[in-house]
């Protein structure tokens, strides 16, 4: 059996999608998600501590020894976290309001330390690099997801834009800490079934070909 | 005679009752009947057609969700029918319909079909349905009309025709016609509790209160259901003595805040919630002595909510809060097998 290495940067992005398939990093996924605007700016940050750390501790991967390789790791992503908490609050003072503790707490984040002890501590700069780049923006993307659904329906606009007009009811409770968990729900939801649905597809393929020389033969 | 006889072996239960799940079901809806037609003649047109809209709206939507999974349809078992007018009870009756929709698919969609459908269910369906109303609409779902007005039976309420996704026009100019004397836009117990004025307990008994059903009715039709042997009395028995005791209590410790316990039992929805949801055979224990528990805790738990949360009312939260706990209380409560003996000091 032949298998190709899978891209890392695909990988990341769709088919270990930090939100959607590995289910990673749930606290901002759920706390922070409730602006388009927000779930974005989250994103990006994971992403650029991400390309960061996963580059540093790959380039130092062979002269760390392994007893202290998780506090090394730390280090380096604490670090690379404070460098995006002075980026955002550069950038813009009103998303670095918004966002508040969570920036600082990336750190704490296991997709990152995970991506760390599962990825670039065994492969290559360039690999680790596309790696956090693909899972940061599959991260983006999930926290966009949900963003979508608890702006849309909590506030009626996207990215700030009305859609619906001055008229429209908001679902308060799309706003609320319940409204995570249900967006993040009806999400896994669709992703799983799209999942199984395809895997179906392809069993039944794999079926049909290996059947088919049998009944050639009879 | 061949000599061959078929013996047909089968696993229990071998006797069968004569009542099935749909005939249960059926008296259900005929002792929830009244209720509705009662609901329907106080508040007018509107409230009949927020009835018929969430009865049918469950409906469709279980028998449109078991086809498209490609499973038989349980419509036919008549529950989604009573989740349908259960929530149509709880909810005020000038609601705009599209809300009242967006709750028939919550409370079939992950309230019921998603744990497994009927049997399964953790919670009852209706209260998950009305819990994700009160959570998403707040206002809409809180703002009572006054009932008995004059042209309730020729024209709609206003909000009920809302636009999907849109606010419902404000009610104002409405209410200025139907003009129904000292209306404020609360329930007696959002009265008592945010302004500490007491409705009369008489008009509350026969439900001519804004936003409450008769209790008189509510008990005859339960106990039409006791009578057949179809529905568990200790639950409801135990609720409303779990609540007029905490009442008592608390009605003792400060008379001027607290209401007595007579009137804790006839306001909002404890008579429904206790009689017709805590009841609901899937989601509470089966143990008499868990049941005694069950309809205890629930008791307590309302009138804690009513009179210490930041809530007017409590039945729904109690409700649902028993429901996710009576897996726990039946696994303490295990029926004595027969001819068992407790457990002796070994000597």
């Amino acid at each position: 059996m032949k298998e190709t290495a899978p891209n890392p940067f695909i990988n990341g992005l769709w088919r270990q999608n930090p939100t959607f398939v590995q289910i990673l990093g749930m606290c901002p996924t759920l706390a922070i998600t409730n602006s388009v605007q927000n779930a974005i700016a989250m994103g990006l940050a994971t992403a650029f501590v991400l390309i960061c750390s996963n580059g540093l501790i790959a380039a130092i991967r062979k002269h760390v020894p392994k007893q202290v390789r998780i506090a090394t790791y730390i280090a380096i992503i604490a670090t690379a976290v404070t460098v995006t908490d002075y980026l955002v609050k550069a950038i813009s003072i009103s998303v670095y309001k918004a966002l508040g503790p969570f920036i600082p707490l990336i750190v704490a984040n296991c997709l990152v330390l995970e991506r760390a002890e599962g990825f670039a501590a065994k492969k290559p700069v360039i690999p680790s690099m596309m790696d956090g780049a693909g899972m940061g923006l599959g991260f983006a993307f999930g926290l966009t997801c949900l963003g979508t659904v608890r702006e849309v329906l909590g506030a009626g606009t996207f990215l700030g834009i009305h859609l619906f007009g001055p008229n429209f009811e908001p679902w308060v409770l799309f706003l609320l800490p319940p409204g995570g968990f249900i967006s993040l729900a009806i999400w896994l939801l669709i992703f799983a079934s799209y999942r199984e649905r395809k895997d179906r597809r392809e069993r039944a393929r794999a079926a049909l070909l290996t059947v088919q020389p049998a009944e050639a033969q009879s | 005679m061949s000599g061959t006889t078929i013996i047909e072996v089968r696993t229990s239960p071998h006797l069968h009752g004569p009542m099935t799940v749909e005939t249960i079901m059926r008296h259900v809806i005929y002792a929830l009947l009244p209720i509705a037609a009662f609901f329907s003649w106080h508040f007018g047109l509107s409230a009949a057609l927020l009835l018929a809209v969430t009865t049918a709206g469950c409906v469709l939507a279980e028998h449109t969700a078991c086809r498209l999974s490609g499973k038989r349809s349980t419509v036919n078992d008549y529950s989604a029918a009573i989740t349908g007018l259960l929530l149509g009870l709880t909810l005020p009756p000038g609601l705009p319909l599209w809300m009242a929709v967006v709750g028939c698919l919550v409370a079939i969609l992950p309230g019921k079909l998603l744990f497994g459908g009927l049997g399964s269910n953790v919670f009852n369906p209706a209260l998950v349905g009305r819990a994700f109303l009160q959570a998403a609409f707040p206002v809409a779902v809180t703002n009572y009309t006054p009932g008995l007005a004059a042209n309730r039976f020729v024209e709609f309420i206003p909000s009920t025709w809302a636009v999907p996704l849109m606010k419902p026009a404000p009610l104002n100019d409405w209410l200025a016609k139907v003009a129904v004397d000292g209306f404020t836009g609360a329930t007696p117990l959002a009265m008592q509790k945010f302004d500490h004025i007491y409705s009369e307990l008489g008009p509350l008994l026969w439900g001519l209160g804004p936003g409450s059903l008769p209790g008189c009715l509510i008990l005859l039709c339960g106990a039409y259901l006791v009578a057949r042997g179809m529905m568990d009395w200790r639950i409801t028995a135990s609720m409303i003595a779990g609540a007029a005791a905490t009442g008592g209590i608390f009605h003792l410790v400060n008379p001027a805040l607290y209401p007595d316990p007579v009137w804790v039992v006839f306001t909002g929805g404890l008579l429904l919630g206790a009689t017709f949801m805590a009841t609901d055979p899937v989601a509470s224990p089966v143990t008499p002595r868990g049941m005694w528990i069950y309809g205890l805790l629930m008791g307590v738990l309302t009138v804690l909510i009513r009179n210490l949360g930041g809530l007017p009312e409590g039945v729904m939260y109690a409700i649902l809060f028993g429901n996710a706990l009576s897996p726990l209380i039946d696994r303490l409560t295990p029926p004595r097998p027969y001819g068992a003996r407790k457990a002796q000091v070994p000597q």
